[in-house]
C-alpha cells in the first residue's frame, strides 16, 4: 500500500538516513586506529556527522552508509591518520 | 430579528472589524499600515495597549513581513490575524500562496482598495480579486454588521481540522471601513461559545518535532496541489454549517452564499460583492415599483465559487447584469467570467458584463437602474466581447 | 552500521554513535560531498541543542535537506520563503510568547548570503529593530549557490561566478562584499559575530554565546563551497582557514556596538595562498593586469587587519 502524502507536505523529523549516500564515493577514508589521539577533529568536520567516537576512548569509526569520500577527515586529521583509498566496485 | 439582543451601537466600519476581531482571541496579529485599512490595526493597537486584548501585537517593517510573521506564528500554533489592502496585499502575495499551500489557518481582513498604477487610495475591488487564486476562502461583505459577524465564522471555518486554510473577508475601503452605521455588537460570551480555542493538528513543537515547507518533486506535487483543492472544495458545506451555527446563537439570518434580493421571479437579476449592493437593492426597489421584474444576486462566497448556488438562483432570468469594481485587463470583469463559468453547458441567462467605480468612482441609483433597463434589450441576443464600462466619461479620453 | 554502540545513550558523537533517526540533524540529505554549509549548518544545530525551533529560507540547505517525505531535521524546523526566514522567527516568537510557551526554546533563522545580504535585507532588519529574541544564522559561500554559481551581495571583489563572470572585459565581481557584520551591529544589537566552518570549535562556542543573550543576535558564517568556488572538497576546511588567516574573512564579535573578541594571527598569510586554491579566481592568475587586482584584494585583507587589530604584535 503506497504511504499516504501529509496535508501541507508536513514530514516527519530525522528522516534523511533512509537515503544511503555511502553510494556516492569513489574514495573511502581509513582510519590507523593506532595513529588517532582521539582529538576528535574529524567528528566535528564531517559535513555527513558520518564519523563518531568508538566506546572505551578507542578512536573513531566511519559510518560508511553515509561517507560521501569527500576527504574532508584525511586532510585535517593532524595525526594524518586517514588515507582515502579508491572505492571497490 | 435578533432573539439576543447585543449592544446596539453606532460605530466606524473599521472598529466593527476591530471589536469582532478582539472577540476572537486571536494569539497574535501583525500590522502594517495602509490606507484605507489604518484604522483597524490602530484600533486593536489600542486594545492591546488598554489590555482590553490579550494578543501579541507585532509591528512589522513591510506587508510582507506582517503575511511572514503571522505564517510564522500560525505555524507555531497560535491564532494569527492581519488586515490589508491593495498594494500591501500585493506585496504578500508570494506569502499568500505559501501560507494557503502550507495549510494554514490565518485570518485576514482586507479594505478593498483600487491598484496602482495609477495610484488611488479609494475603493474597488481589483486588489483581493486579483489574489482569488492563492487558495484563500474568499467572503466579501456588504456592510459594518457583516463583515462584523463574519470574523468568528472566519475562524471557525479556517481552523476545521477538515478545512485548514486561510480565511480573507473583504469590506470596501472608505465606503466601509470610514463611515458609521449601526450595528449590533455580538456577545463576546456568546463568541467564546461559538468559537472554541485553537486546536492545531501540527504545529511547531520542541516535543514533537517536524518539519514543515519540504521541497516537493514531481512525483508528489500534483496531488498535493489537488489535496489543497479539494480541502478548499469542501470548505463551502463547512461554512455554510458554521454559518447557519452563527444564526442559531446570535440570531441573524444569514444565507452563506449569496443573498437574493426580489430575484426569485426576476428577468434581469443585477448581480454584485459589497457595499454596491445596498445601492443596488434601492434601483430594484425603484424599478419594482414601475413594474419592472429586476432583481439582485449578491455573492458572499467568491472562493470557493458556490456555482451550484448561482445557477439555482440565477437560471430562471434571462440575463444576468454582472456589475463589478474590478477588471480582469485584457478579458471582462472577474465575476462576469465566473458567472459564464458556471453557466457553461447548462441553460441559463445571458451574462453581461460590467465595469462600474473603479478608483473610488461614485455608482449611482440612476446608473444602475439604466443598466437595467438596458441589460433587458439584450434578452436572447450573443453578450459583446468586450465588457460595457458604467460611467465613463468619454469626452476626457483621446482618441487612440 | 553500529558495528560499535556504546554501552550507555552518547548525546553527541564524540561521545559514541547515535542512530541517525535520533539526531539533532540527520545524515542522508543531498549535501555536495564536502559541503561546507552543511556543515556548519550540523555544527549550529547541535550546539544550539534540541530545544530549538529553525526557521530556514530556501537555498542549499533547505532543499538538499527536506525533499518530501525526508527531512534531515531532528528539531522543529519550516520553510517558508526565500527572503523572509527571520519574519517567520518573529513570528514564530509572538506565538510562543502569546501562549506562554517561549521559556528555554531557542529560536534561530537561517539562510544564506543571497537570502541574508540581498532579498531578505529588509525582514532582518525589521527583525533586529523590534528586538525579537531570535539569532539569525547566515551561511555565506558568496553566491547564489542553489541557483548555479550566481553573484550575490556577499560575493568578494573579482570572483567569477555565472552572472559575473571573468571574461575578455571583466575581472569578475566588481564589488566587495557587503559587511553585513556591520549592518546587523548598527541595528545596535547585544550580539553580531563572524565565525567560520573551519574553526568548528570557535563556531559552537559562538552560537551558544548568541543564545545565552536575550534578544536579537547576528552571526555570519563563512561557509566554503567547493562546486560553487571550483575547488576540491578536501580542501573545504584549508580554504576556510586560508580566508580566516589571510584577513580576506576576519573572525570577531560586536557587542552593543563594540568590537570585542578578534582572532588576531602572528602571520597573515598573503592572499595569492587562498586565491590559488579556487579556480574562481584563476584568471587573476593568467589574465593581464591580474597582479594587480590581487594587490587591491591584498589591500582589502590590510584594511581589515588594520581596523580590526588583527595582527598580533
Amino acid at each position: 500500500m503506497a504511504e499516504k502524502l501529509t496535508d501541507g507536505a508536513v514530514v516527519k523529523p530525522a528522516s534523511t538516513h533512509v537515503n544511503k549516500t555511502g553510494a556516492w564515493r569513489s574514495m573511502r577514508p581509513v582510519v590507523d586506529l593506532e595513529k588517532c589521539v582521539k582529538c576528535y577533529i574529524c567528528i566535528d568536520l564531517c559535513p555527513e556527522g558520518a564519523i563518531s567516537a568508538l566506546p572505551e576512548k578507542r578512536g573513531v569509526q566511519v559510518d560508511y552508509d553515509y561517507c560521501k569520500g569527500c576527504g574532508i577527515c584525511s586532510s585535517e586529521c593532524p595525526q594524518k591518520a586517514y588515507t582515502m583509498v579508491p572505492e571497490e566496485k | 430579528m435578533s432573539k439576543v439582543t447585543g449592544k446596539k451601537v453606532v460605530i466606524e466600519g473599521s472598529l466593527a472589524v476591530a471589536e469582532a476581531v478582539k472577540y476572537c482571541r486571536p494569539n497574535v496579529i501583525s500590522a502594517y499600515p495602509i490606507t484605507p485599512q489604518t484604522h483597524i490595526v490602530e484600533d486593536l493597537a489600542q486594545m492591546v495597549a488598554d489590555g482590553e486584548l490579550k494578543a501579541e501585537f507585532v509591528n512589522t517593517e513591510s506587508e510582507f513581513a506582517a503575511a511572514s510573521v503571522v505564517f510564522g506564528a500560525s505555524t507555531a500554533g497560535a491564532r494569527t490575524y492581519t488586515a490589508t489592502t491593495s498594494q500591501g496585499l500585493f506585496l504578500m502575495f508570494e506569502v499568500l500562496y505559501n501560507i494557503a499551500g502550507s495549510r494554514l489557518p490565518i485570518v485576514l481582513t482586507c479594505a478593498n482598495r483600487a491598484v496602482s498604477a495609477p495610484i488611488s487610495i479609494w475603493n474597488d475591488q481589483q486588489d483581493s480579486l486579483a489574489v482569488r487564486d492563492a487558495g484563500w476562502i474568499q467572503v466579501f461583505c456588504e456592510d459594518a454588521q457583516e463583515i462584523h459577524d463574519f470574523q468568528p465564522i472566519a475562524f471557525k471555518v479556517a481552523e476545521d481540522p477538515k478545512v485548514r486554510l486561510p480565511f480573507m473577508t473583504m469590506l470596501d475601503g472608505f465606503v466601509n471601513t470610514h463611515t458609521y452605521e449601526q450595528l449590533e455588537l455580538m456577545d463576546p460570551a456568546l463568541v467564546d461559545q461559538y468559537l472554541p480555542t485553537y486546536k492545531p493538528v501540527v504545529r511547531l513543537d520542541p516535543a514533537h518535532p517536524m518539519t514543515f515547507g519540504a521541497l516537493a518533486m514531481p512525483d508528489v506535487y500534483h496531488e498535493i496541489r489537488y489535496m489543497l483543492n479539494r480541502a478548499l472544495m469542501g470548505s463551502a458545506p463547512i461554512y455554510a454549517k458554521a454559518v447557519k451555527e452563527f444564526n442559531e446563537t446570535f440570531g441573524r439570518d444569514y444565507t452563506p452564499f449569496l443573498e437574493e434580493y426580489r430575484s426569485e421571479d426576476a428577468d434581469v437579476i443585477m448581480m454584485s460583492m459589497g457595499s454596491l449592493c445596498g445601492t443596488i437593492k434601492d434601483a430594484v426597489d425603484e424599478l419594482r415599483k414601475e413594474g419592472l421584474k429586476v432583481g439582485l444576486v449578491k455573492l458572499r462566497m467568491h472562493r470557493p465559487l458556490p456555482k451550484a448556488a448561482i445557477r439555482k438562483a440565477m437560471d430562471r432570468a434571462s440575463v444576468v447584469a454582472v456589475v463589478e469594481k474590478d477588471i480582469s485587463l485584457g478579458l471582462e470583469g472577474i465575476i462576469a467570467t465566473d458567472v459564464r463559468a458556471t453557466f457553461a453547458g447548462h441553460d441559463g441567462p445571458n451574462v453581461l458584463s460590467y465595469i462600474a467605480g473603479l478608483g473610488g468612482r461614485d455608482v449611482t441609483v440612476p446608473h444602475l437602474k439604466a443598466i437595467m433597463k438596458e441589460a433587458a434589450t439584450w434578452k436572447g441576443k450573443e453578450s459583446p466581447d468586450e465588457p460595457f464600462w458604467v460611467g465613463l466619461k468619454r469626452d476626457i479620453i483621446p482618441e487612440v | 552500521m553500529a558495528t560499535n554502540a556504546p554501552a550507555t545513550k552518547p548525546k553527541t558523537l564524540k561521545e559514541g554513535y547515535i542512530p541517525p533517526g535520533e539526531r539533532l540533524f540527520s545524515p542522508g540529505h543531498r549535501g555536495c560531498a564536502g559541503c561546507g554549509e552543511l556543515l556548519a549548518a550540523r555544527l549550529v544545530i547541535e550546539a544550539a541543542g534540541p530545544n530549538t525551533i529553525i526557521a530556514n529560507s530556501t537555498g542549499c540547505l533547505e532543499v538538499t535537506t527536506t525533499p518530501y517525505p525526508e527531512s534531515s531535521w531532528g528539531v522543529p524546523w519550516v520553510h517558508s520563503l526565500f527572503e523572509n526566514s527571520a519574519a517567520v522567527a518573529s513570528g514564530i516568537e509572538a506565538a510562543l510568547k502569546s501562549m506562554g510557551r517561549k521559556e528555554g526554546v531557542n529560536i534561530i533563522a537561517q539562510g544564506g548570503d543571497g537570502s541574508t545580504v540581498d532579498i531578505g535585507l529588509g525582514l532582518i532588519s525589521g527583525m533586529l529593530e523590534r528586538g525579537n529574541d531570535v539569532l539569525y544564522v547566515c551561511y555565506d559561500n558568496e553566491a547564489y549557490m542553489n541557483t548555479g554559481v550566481q553573484r550575490s551581495g556577499a560575493t568578494p571583489y573579482c570572483a567569477s561566478t555565472t552572472t559575473s563572470p571573468s571574461g575578455e572585459q571583466s575581472f569578475g565581481n566588481a564589488r566587495p562584499k557587503k559587511p553585513m557584520v556591520e549592518i546587523a551591529a548598527a541595528h545596535g544589537i547585544p550580539y553580531a559575530a563572524s565565525a567560520s566552518v573551519a574553526y568548528p570549535r570557535d563556531l559552537q562556542k559562538k552560537v551558544r554565546k548568541a543564545l545565552s543573550i536575550k534578544g536579537p543576535k547576528y552571526l555570519h558564517i563563512h561557509v566554503p563551497c567547493p562546486t560553487g568556488w571550483y575547488a576540491d572538497s578536501t580542501n573545504t576546511i584549508q580554504i576556510g582557514k586560508l580566508a580566516v588567516d589571510t584577513g580576506l574573512f576576519p573572525l570577531y564579535e560586536i557587542e552593543f556596538g563594540v568590537v570585542t573578541g578578534v582572532k588576531k594571527s602572528k602571520a597573515r598569510p598573503k592572499v595569492e595562498e587562498y586565491l590559488k586554491t579556487q579556480n574562481r579566481f584563476k584568471h587573476l592568475f593568467s589574465k593581464p593586469g591580474g597582479a594587480e587586482v590581487i594587490k587591491q584584494i591584498q589591500a582589502i585583507a590590510d584594511r581589515n587587519a588594520e581596523r580590526l587589530g588583527l595582527d598580533e604584535k
